[in-house]
């Protein structure tokens, strides 16, 4: 029979080492915030700004003027003029400016029909602003063939947003650090104690109790439960007042709340129960860790991943549990969250059942 | 009535023979000591008692119980402290006791158990604080909470000062005057002659003499009785297990039995 009163009794001494301890309230506590400045700092910001194109017009006529003039008046670039009798080329290299404009000489006056002249666009292939760049000078130049040909533009392309309002980069990393909070604080920890409490005769100790191995499984879920939604509450809002993140609280984050620590609970139990020592445990925990913690769209979308390595994030615990963050926190798709909830669910309850299974109070 | 009964225990660990075919019974009410060097198979022997290691063959019953397969209502019965006994760091001995008390579901009054193992000064202390001698009181304290018929207490008082032991030992009289049965393991000659009312002498996994002190001195003493220096138990353990001893200067390594 399972006993609430003993799940509480262990849960209020474990709580007290785990306060009492400094390493444990830093990691409970502090952690999770320090996680969300860093990263909110490093994300937040600068991308939004238009991209610097640095530019160089050679043309003596008016329409080199105009075409930057027209490169400008888009807002997602703005053109910085260089005086004409430097290279170019070599300004960009040492000043690392991504993206260089050309405009050649005689510009305005080869723009007649049957006559070809070229703008050169400098770009870094490995930066995609170059990409934008291109793109917005092709309009600009197919505006011009247009009115050179005396012709005016049939088709027209609308741009509209498939999503109602707009996300930043810290909307997507406030669910991805707060899902990566709930894998790295009971992981590393369940991993250690549950080597170390073996190897330390702890658990033998327990075993003289009527405490069972399930019940204090258990209270180890509730506390990594309770800490996760501390630290749920922390990143959002500092995710929210210090960098401006648009993200949800809703009652539909619970369930992650209380099924992820489960997970992360029962598989540090089981890795600490099936390796011989401390130092191997830690050692196949971080194997199994360390994946997890960079492939499940932690920091960055898994779109932008190679698709082996997609098909490879499917397999990632971690990842339905951040997909689901996600969805129920920016995107607001809760039937998709459901699935998510589902998976988690089941594989948690088969990792719990193996790590209870497995794990011994005492020896053969 | 006998509150241990062991017939031909044995227990392996790879090619060693830990506990190699032993037999004893302690009776309800005694304090039994083994005694043994390091390695002896001592606590082997408790842990399989304890219900905490499985057997390789041999009868055993505590309390009546298999301790393997009916361990857990064993253990609501018996007390244990192990061998280097330790808890949570960040916890003192009240709420230890505390815990122990929720565990077992019964209500104590820690100030009286940590009065009766001397340990009252150091109440609100957290574990990693206190002595040796304080911890291993912890420990006894701890095994007291579910009023148990039978204590394991193995080395007790290993690494503690004299005056620490001392007190160990009048704790564990006080219990033994309460009726309860100890089984005490221990490298401690003087202790074993003090306490215990029969000792059980193991060396490398087997039984090699057993009864009570006296009768030990009896049989493997030297006869010194009559001269002012009696034998002791130290030197019938020195004699049967054969560990080196300073005599007059010359170390000396005695037949081994
Ligand atoms: N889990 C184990 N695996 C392998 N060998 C073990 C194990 N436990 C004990 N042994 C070995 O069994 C023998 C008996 O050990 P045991 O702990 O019972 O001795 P002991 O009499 O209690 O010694 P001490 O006085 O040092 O506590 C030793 O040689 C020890 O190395
Ligand atoms: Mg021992």
């Amino acid at each position: 029979m399972v006993s609430f009163k003993r799940i509480f009794a262990d849960l209020s001494v474990f709580r007290r080492e785990y306060l009492r301890n400094r390493t444990g309230f830093f990691f409970a506590l502090v952690f999770p915030v320090i996680l969300i400045l860093i990263f909110g700092a490093i994300f937040s910001g600068g991308s939004n700004g238009p991209i610097a194109v640095y530019a160089q017009n050679h043309d003596s006529g008016p329409i080199g003027a105009q075409f930057i003039h027209a490169m400008n008046s888009t807002n997602v670039t703005r053109i910085f003029l260089l005086p004409n009798n430097q290279s170019l080329t070599q300004y960009l290299q040492s000043n690392s400016g991504d993206v260089g404009l050309y405009i050649p000489q005689n510009f305005s006056s080869s723009l007649r029909p049957g006559n070809h002249v070229n703008i050169t666009i400098y770009s870094n292939p490995s930066d995609t602003s170059g990409q934008i760049v291109l793109g917005v000078a092709n309009g600009v130049v197919n505006f011009l063939n247009l009115r050179l040909a005396n012709s005016s533009a049939i088709v027209g392309l609308q741009s509209q947003n498939v999503v109602s309002k707009s996300y930043s980069y810290i909307d997507f990393l406030i669910p991805g650090l707060i899902g990566f909070s709930i894998l790295t604080s009971p992981m590393f920890s369940m991993v250690n104690i549950s080597s170390e409490y073996k190897k330390s005769k702890f658990f033998k100790q327990l075993s003289l109790t009527p405490l069972t191995k399930g019940e204090w499984l258990v209270s180890k879920v509730i506390w990594y439960v309770l800490l996760s939604i501390i630290s749920f509450v922390l990143m959002t809002l500092f995710g929210t007042f210090a960098f401006h993140a648009h993200v949800g609280i809703n009652a539909a984050v619970i369930p992650f709340l209380v099924v992820g620590p489960l997970f992360f609970v029962s598989l540090g139990m089981l890795v600490g129960t099936v390796t011989k020592s401390v130092e191997s445990a830690g050692v196949i925990g971080n194997i199994i860790t360390f994946p997890m913690m960079f492939l499940s769209g932690t920091f960055f979308p898994i779109s932008l991943m190679p698709t082996y390595l997609q098909a490879f994030a499917h397999v990632l615990p971690l990842f339905y549990l951040i997909e689901g963050l996600n969805n129920v926190m920016v995107y607001s798709n809760y039937s998709q969250a459901v699935t998510d909830v589902l998976v988690l669910v089941v594989i948690s309850a088969v990792v719990f059942v193996l790590a209870v299974r497995f794990f011994k109070w005492r020896e053969d | 009535m006998s509150a241990i009964e062991v017939q031909s225990l044995k227990k392996h660990y790879g090619h060693l023979m830990a506990v190699d075919d032993i037999s004893f019974s302690v009776m309800s009410g005694e304090i039994f000591s083994l005694l043994g060097p390091n390695g002896a198979g001592k606590t082997t022997t408790v842990e399989i008692l304890e219900g905490l290691r499985q057997r390789d063959s041999g009868e055993v019953q505590v309390l009546g119980m298999d301790p393997w397969k009916q361990g857990y209502n064993l253990h609501l019965k018996i007390g244990v402290i192990p061998q280097g006994f330790r808890f949570f760091d960040k916890s003192t001995p009240r709420e230890a006791l505390k815990y122990y008390a929720d565990l077992f579901n019964v209500k104590v009054d820690p100030d009286q158990i940590l009065r009766e193992v001397i340990l009252e000064d150091s109440k609100d202390v957290i574990f990693e604080n206190l002595s040796g001698g304080q911890k291993q009181k912890v420990g006894l304290a701890l095994a007291l909470v579910n009023t148990p018929e039978l204590l394991f207490l193995d080395e007790p008082t290993t690494g503690l000062d004299p005056q620490a032991r001392r007190t160990m030992w009048h704790v564990i009289q006080e219990l033994k005057k309460q009726g309860r049965t100890i089984l005490l393991t221990t490298h401690y000659l003087e202790e074993a002659q003090l306490l215990a009312d029969k000792v059980a002498i193991m060396n490398k996994g087997k039984i090699i003499a057993a009864g009570s002190p006296s009768e030990l001195i009896e049989k493997y003493g030297s006869g010194k009785r009559q001269v002012m220096v009696s034998d002791t138990l130290e030197d019938v353990f020195v004699k049967l297990v054969g560990a080196p001893i300073e005599d007059e200067g010359n170390v000396v390594k005695p037949a081994v039995s």
